[in-house]
């Protein structure tokens, strides 16, 4: 497996990111020695292992679904960026 | 002032009225401004912490009985931490300024005990590293040695309790982060099971991997802490419900226990020479005191590191999605709509490593791959997880060096993440299996570095490590 321009290019789109020319060639570099090293656990043969998934033996923590510990407005806004009395603001999405 | 070293020390000096709160404060912070060099607390509570310990004075005075189990105990916390109305950014840029709006439960509930939090110490960007040095803060340095690292990610949190300027420091462990710290600084670090303490107001890196872990002088400190944290919780659904034993009342041990090694772990290749001689005088040290400890086949040892890193990245991706610039945290300046918003904001606020693990999460997620990579690591995490819960089933405990390596200078493996990564080989198996560890000082290396020894014991065997633990430390 290598890790080339184009495949940099689509997880770059996919994670949000926007690297600069200097961290995208020592970030491909660094994933393919990562690679590499994952590429070990093709030695093992897990035809018929089941995935682990859940670390925690207790299955279905269910609760009644009410309304509770809910922020104020005023709270919830407290660390936004960028917001009015109500409202996250963000630039324009819909052109009109 | 003397140092101490638990809290049942400083409970009886202040109830003989040989110390105050106040006093202890007062030292704790002429510690932390006479250690500023090493760059451990990026944020000190001060007023606070004097305005807290002169009330408990007070509530001491009025009505001794009143006082909590942690009246008199000074902690710091790792910056990955929330405790209601003050900062935590998880050493990253993108969350300058965050203010918490509720504290994490384990937190809660040490203050309901009467605990004094005196200031958020440094770690690596969202808990990602084994150094400290990955933080928009600059590195901590190791006191042993401050041309060092102090190991990570809970690295500040170790120099903090190393350097006397708390009793007890929290940090958390995804991969080894309370532990190797802990052996590079010559403390005692602790890791509960797996969903023992509660993740509430952890800010999230690997979710099947953390938890709230504890780095103190004592391991009856660790038992108190664990015992106060530990249980069900309404805010976390994957914590434990199982009843919480009284830890810090069962520490004796009177048995003889049955302790497992591996023979690949300590006669392996890249291991220390110095530290593979202090863990077999440590192993000696067990013999003659009656226990046994016999060398165990585990095959999977070098598979550890490789599953570890497609798991816990491609949760990372997906928990570190919420980092948009919309709600909270860094936006960009200069984005111009939506898309942007995204894209800068988060290229700005996060540091290479983070970006790294991101990317490669990603990727092990992403169409394509996801069955060759991520599908592959889980399986590989049962197979790890079944052997050792096996090898549990015939021994108490399962001995390893904490780390193969002392620690190493600052800025060494800053751009060798592989070989960053695989130093982490052998305290990651208690994540990967979601089982207790701990890290104990056993000496130190001939370059003066301390050195540590850990053991990890069966899922919510806690009460039987701790006491074994004491036992031997």
């Amino acid at each position: 497996m290598q890790i080339d321009e184009k495949l940099i290019s689509r997880l770059e789109n996919l994670a949000r990111l926007k690297l600069s020319s200097e961290e995208r060639h020592k970030i491909s570099g660094d994933l393919n020695e990562i690679l590499k090293m994952v590429g070990k656990l093709e030695e093992l043969d897990t035809e018929d292992v089941e995935p682990l998934v859940y670390i925690n033996e207790e299955v279905n923590s269910l609760r009644i679904d009410e309304v509770k510990h809910q922020l104020s407005n005023e709270k919830a806004l407290k660390n936004a960026p960028d917001k009015d009395d109500q409202h996250f603001k963000v630039p324009k999405v819909i052109n009109l | 002032m003397p140092k101490y070293v638990s809290h049942q020390q400083v409970q009886n000096d202040l109830k003989a009225g040989k110390i105050s709160c106040q006093e202890l404060v007062e030292y704790y912070l002429s510690q932390i401004e006479a250690t500023k060099e090493l760059n451990a607390y990026v944020e000190i509570f001060a007023e606070e912490a004097r305005q807290k310990a002169k009330a408990l004075d007070q509530k001491l005075k009025e009505d001794p009985d009143s006082v909590g189990r942690l009246f008199g105990v000074v902690i710091s916390i790792k910056d990955v931490l929330c405790y209601k109305g003050h900062k935590v950014t998880a050493a990253s840029k993108i969350l300058n300024g965050f203010e918490s709006l509720f504290s994490a439960t384990g937190i809660e509930r040490l203050l309901r005990e009467d605990v004094i939090i005196i200031g958020r110490v440094n770690c690596d960007e969202f808990a990602m590293g084994s150094t400290c040095e990955n933080s928009v803060y600059g590195p901590t340095k190791n006191a042993a040695d401050p041309s060092k690292v102090p190991g990570g990610s809970s690295g500040a949190s170790a120099v903090a309790v190393q350097i006397d300027t708390c009793l007890v420091s929290l940090g958390t462990d995804t991969g080894g982060s309370v532990r190797q710290p802990a052996a590079f600084c010559g403390v005692i670090g602790f890791k509960p099971t797996y969903g023992r303490i509660s993740r509430y107001g952890l800010l999230a890196y690997g979710s099947s991997f953390d938890q709230i872990g504890v780095l103190s002088n004592s391991v009856e400190d660790a038992a108190l802490f664990l015992e106060i944290m530990a249980g069900s919780d309404e805010f976390d659904a994957t914590v434990s419900t199982k009843p919480v034993p009284k830890y810090s009342e069962s520490l004796t041990f009177d048995k003889k226990a049955k302790i497992a090694y591996f023979d690949t772990a300590l006669n392996g290749e890249g291991i220390d020479e110095d530290i593979r001689k202090l863990s077999f005088g440590f192993i000696e040290d067990l013999k003659k005191e009656g226990h046994t400890v016999e060398s165990v086949n585990f095959e999977y040892l070098d598979y550890i590191i490789p599953a570890y890193y497609v798991l816990t990245t491609a949760e990372a991706s997906s928990n570190l999605s919420r980092y948009d610039g919309i709600r909270f945290g860094h936006r960009s300046s200069d984005a111009k709509n939506i898309d942007e918003v995204y894209k800068m904001s988060r290229t700005e606020g996060f540091g290479t490593e983070v970006k790294r693990r991101i990317m490669l999460g990603t990727f092990v997620l992403s169409a394509g791959y996801y069955d060759a990579y991520y599908s592959k690591a889980q399986k590989v995490r049962r197979l790890i997880t079944d052997r050792t819960i096996e090898i549990l089933g015939n021994y108490d405990f399962i001995l390893m060096p904490t780390s193969p390596i002392p620690a190493w200078e600052i800025g060494k493996m800053i751009d060798d993440p592989v070989t960053m990564y695989l130093a982490d080989i052998f305290t990651v198996q208690a994540n990967m299996v979601g089982i207790p560890a701990i890290s104990l000082p056993i000496g130190k290396h001939s370059n003066g570095m301390p050195v540590g020894i850990q053991l990890m014991a069966n899922k919510f065997e806690e009460a039987k490590l701790l006491a074994f633990s004491n036992s031997i430390c």
